[in-house]
């Protein structure tokens, strides 16, 4: 340990708020950036469940119990978009 | 040989890679940022000249190491973009991009707060501070270009172009501190050197540059994932993806 007490540690010898502010920009930041990926990685993958569930309907072989009705409407905005 | 390179540029193939290495690239990047930055803090000796404000070298050297790491890393696949068309090294621009923006953020931003105590100025128009900032406004200007543009092969194009001309500025960075003797002080690590400073600092700080680039190859995973599942959403593979895991609905 470099530092005599905790308080001397925070204190850093006048130095503690210039390398503080630093430490706490990186740690903010970074947090940011890796939750920010993982929600939008996530919410992706929700959204191409969703497609992947109401095209598996269509499929030759329907396993489905889904509404087939509202799969109908899903695959026309599919196509006008095309 | 091509049938490898063929793979490698599979986004199915490499989503399957990426879901495999990202746990590892995780854990081990937080362990070793974590011990190098609590060893940096506490433990390692202060510094003689500059005392405790140098502990901020354990975050600046490797955010900045890494910015320009991250867009060495882009201009290759810029390379490959124009090159060979291939979709994946396109998705690796567009993912690195804004994690190579907030790197170089980063590291100006200690830069400027480390320069206060030790200099006696935030900021001042040295010629490394100044090829940084050019750094930050390339990647900014790389994801607004990739905006500005909806066709996905123009954008493409466009956006390897424009990384590829900004490659110029990494060279000047590199070597701004042995070209003009101004403030910044010079490499801390040398391929051909032994560092000049002792174990108990260079250890935490390479300890702290493997954490961040490890950090940095999840991130890039899994800007990858989201990109890759936003373009090809539509094929089989993507679909298939919630069947195998028995989450289809």
């Amino acid at each position: 340990m470099a530092f005599d007490s905790f308080g001397a540690f925070l204190a850093m010898e006048g130095h503690g708020p210039y390398v503080w502010a630093s430490y706490g920009v990186f740690f903010v930041l970074m947090a940011v950036l890796m939750v920010g990926s993982y929600r939008r990685r996530n919410a992706v993958l929700q959204s191409c469940r969703q497609h992947a569930g109401s095209r598996s309907s269509r499929a030759p072989k329907p396993d489905s119990d889904t509404a087939p009705a509202a799969a109908a409407s899903f695959t026309r905005v599919d196509v006008s978009q095309d | 040989m091509w049938q490898f390179f063929h793979k490698l540029g599979s986004p199915k193939w490499f989503y399957g890679i990426a879901a495999r290495l990202m746990p590892w690239l995780l854990v081990f990047g937080l362990l070793c940022l974590g011990a190098g930055l609590v060893w940096g803090l506490a433990f390692a000796p202060k510094d003689y000249l500059q005392g405790n404000s140098y502990r901020i070298i354990f975050i600046h050297v490797p955010s900045a190491f890494l910015a320009q790491s991250a867009y060495i890393m882009m201009a290759s696949a810029a390379v490959v973009t124009l090159v060979w068309r291939m979709k994946l090294a396109d998705v690796f621009v567009k993912a690195a991009a804004p994690v190579g923006l907030v790197l170089t953020f980063i590291s100006l931003f200690t830069g400027a707060v480390w320069g206060k105590p030790t200099w006696g100025t935030w900021w001042i128009w040295d010629a490394r501070l100044t090829s940084m900032l050019i750094l930050l406004f390339l990647y900014g200007g790389v994801i607004a270009l990739d905006r500005a543009i909806n066709d996905e092969k123009s954008a493409a194009r466009a956006v390897a172009i424009l990384v590829l001309v900004g490659v110029v500025n990494i060279p000047i960075i590199k070597y701004s501190v042995d070209w003009w003797n101004t403030l910044h002080q010079p490499a801390t690590f040398k391929l051909t050197e032994k560092p000049s400073m002792p174990a108990e600092m260079w250890v935490p700080l390479l300890l702290s540059v493997i954490g961040l680039y490890l950090l940095f190859g999840w991130l890039a995973c899994l800007r990858m994932q989201t990109e890759i599942l936003i373009r090809e959403q539509r094929t089989r593979w993507v679909q298939d993806l919630f069947h195998v895991n028995g989450g289809a609905r």
